[in-house]
């Protein structure tokens, strides 16, 4: 509790990660409004269509995450910490812990409002929070966030550089997980075993209009469940971070 | 109390601190003295468990640092002011840092006023000069009122107002009794704040004596003279059993005595009716002294071998 607590003096005693929530919360809902208002004549406003913005959300939020660790090594406050609680293993769950659930907060916060919001401006559709499907897809941004920010702070912690994280938890999710299914043959096969792939299947899975999500993700169909794909997107991003943890525990700070 | 046990680190195929042994005891300031490169600062990174030994332990009061129960109130640590995130305020920085203890708030507040750093505590610690970062630093080690004080050069850079506060406060931590290890790699700047000196160089340990004793022997005392009477002389000192040296002085013929004082050497002329032309104490240079007995020891040599004191070890 106490690691926690100073993971929290230390994130909001700079100003970046509040930046950083206010342009996720942002960028989320404000591009859901103008999907959902231009969409309104077609009345084609569904409840996945106000989420899909989510990923403007999240790759903030990962940024938030990348930073709040390798700022430490940046500055060498890094040391001063495990100068201060030897304990790694300990500082880093906490710091990862509390990122995540901030992560998670916001993402929660930005679906519902985008929600809300598309509610307002889609006066032709007919929206409404009904059945476990549409649940899972608003409220599970949250868990996606939470698990995002995990893996973010495994990253972090791995690669020590704010450049060279930011680009891998920007590019990985944004090109390579979309770009690996034009290799010929195994390509669809393998794109549906990218942890992000699995994460968005978690969220737009059994839908009504899951094919045309994942149309618009230029994603294949997958081979399992929603909740197996989270529960393999967890899997990863606590696997990375565990390795992250180990390698942090070994190495000079 | 600090125990250093055949202490070792390698990167790969450099040694940066090679079977390193030494303590550092209460009540005292301690000076780890060594040129530029010889394993100081990683000796103090290993001391406080963040970088690995490659083998080799280190005990605090008994104890390896990383089994330490709050850490801060056993150990307090100036390795680099500039370990502070830049956006956050100096109250805030400290905040953190007690808070990971346990520490009350107030001892934030109280170390920020022995330092000096009231008024500021809520600027940004990216605008610090260098001395308050420094300060601020102290105040940091200050925070858990430590047994024992680790500063790794710390008045490098400051200002004479900066240099005086920071022996000021080392000073008076030793005079309370407390374990005080700092580093330098001036030993005219060890020889003020000093009582005891590890002096390492290449990351081998070379003198772990008193600080007094290792001037004196660094810095080998010898007298000269000069007499139109040298032969006499000359004979006179050596029925005594002191060595002497013949040298040739600013093209005067002299002698250089060593291993005994000014007075005696008078005396024996003065009985010997020998008149004297000079009797004088020549104290080498401290630095000169500590270049010669770290000579072999310096990691990075100037390549010219002409000149002495070329080794960009100062400053």
């Amino acid at each position: 509790m106490t690691l926690l607590a100073v993971e929290r003096i230390k994130l909001f005693s700079t100003r970046s990660p509040w930046w950083c929530v206010v342009v996720a919360v942002g960028l989320t809902v404000g591009f859901t409004a103008l999907m959902s208002g231009f969409a309104n004549e077609q009345g084609t406003v569904t409840v996945g269509f106000t989420q899909f913005s989510y990923q403007f959300g999240l790759m903030v939020l990962m940024v938030m995450a990348v930073l709040a660790v390798t700022t430490e090594y940046r500055f060498g406050t890094i040391r001063t910490t495990f100068q201060t609680a030897p304990n790694r293993a300990a500082v880093l769950t906490a710091k990862a812990l509390l990122v995540a659930v901030l992560a998670g907060v916001v993402a929660l916060a930005a679906a519902f409002l985008s929600f809300w919001v598309s509610d307002l401006l889609a006066t032709n559709s007919d929206l409404s929070l009904s059945g476990a499907d549409a649940w899972r897809n608003v409220a599970g941004t949250g868990l996606v966030a939470f698990l995002a920010a995990v893996l973010s702070v495994a990253v972090g912690i791995l690669l020590r550089q704010s450049a060279a994280a930011v680009t891998v938890v920007l590019v990985w999710p944004l090109l390579v997980e979309g770009l690996v299914s034009l290799i010929p043959r195994i390509g669809q096969d393998i794109q549906s075993w990218m942890p992000f792939v699995a994460a968005h299947h978690f969220l737009f899975g059994g839908q009504p209009d899951s094919a045309e999500a994942a149309m618009m993700m230029g994603m294949s169909d997958v081979p399992y469940g929603p909740w197996a794909g989270i529960a393999y997107f967890g899997a990863i991003s606590v696997g990375l971070f565990v390795v992250a943890v180990i390698t942090a525990s070994r190495r000079d700070a | 109390m600090i125990e250093v046990e055949h202490l070792t680190k390698r990167y790969g195929r450099t040694v940066a601190v090679d079977d390193l042994s030494f303590s550092v005891r209460p009540g005292r300031v301690t000076g780890f003295l060594g040129p530029n490169g010889a394993g100081k600062s990683t000796t103090m990174r290993m001391i406080l468990g963040l970088d690995r030994p490659t083998s080799g332990t280190v005990r605090i009061d008994g104890k390896p640092y990383r089994e330490l129960d709050r850490p801060l109130t056993r150990v307090g640590a100036l390795l680099d002011a500039k370990w502070v995130h830049p956006n956050r305020s100096a109250r805030a920085h400290l905040r953190w840092m007690a808070r990971t203890n346990r520490l009350p708030n107030r001892r934030v507040d109280e170390v920020l006023e022995t330092v000096g750093l009231s008024g500021v505590a809520d600027r940004r610690a990216g605008g610090f000069s260098l001395g308050m970062s420094q300060r601020l630093g102290i105040a940091a080690a200050l925070l858990g009122d430590p047994e024992i004080l680790m500063f790794d050069e710390p008045v490098n850079g400051l200002d004479p107002e900066g240099i005086l506060w920071i022996r000021q406060i080392m000073q008076r931590l030793a005079s309370e009794g407390r374990t005080v290890l700092v580093s330098s790699h001036l030993l005219s700047e060890m020889a003020q704040t000093a009582e005891e000196l590890v002096v390492i160089g290449r990351g081998k340990l070379i003198r772990q004596c008193g600080t007094a004793q290792f001037v004196d022997e660094a810095s080998g005392a010898t007298i000269r003279v000069r007499t139109p009477q040298v032969e006499r002389l000359r004979g006179a000192l050596h029925q005594e059993g002191i060595e002497v040296r013949d040298e040739v002085v600013d093209e005067l013929p002299t002698l250089v005595v060593a291993g005994t004082s000014s007075e005696r050497v008078g005396e024996i002329a003065a009985a010997q009716g020998v008149v004297l032309h000079e009797l004088s104490v020549q104290r080498g240079s401290l630095e000169q002294a500590f270049l010669q007995l770290t000579n072999e020891a310096v990691e990075y040599h100037a390549h010219d071998g002409a000149t002495t004191g070329n080794e960009g070890t100062d400053r």
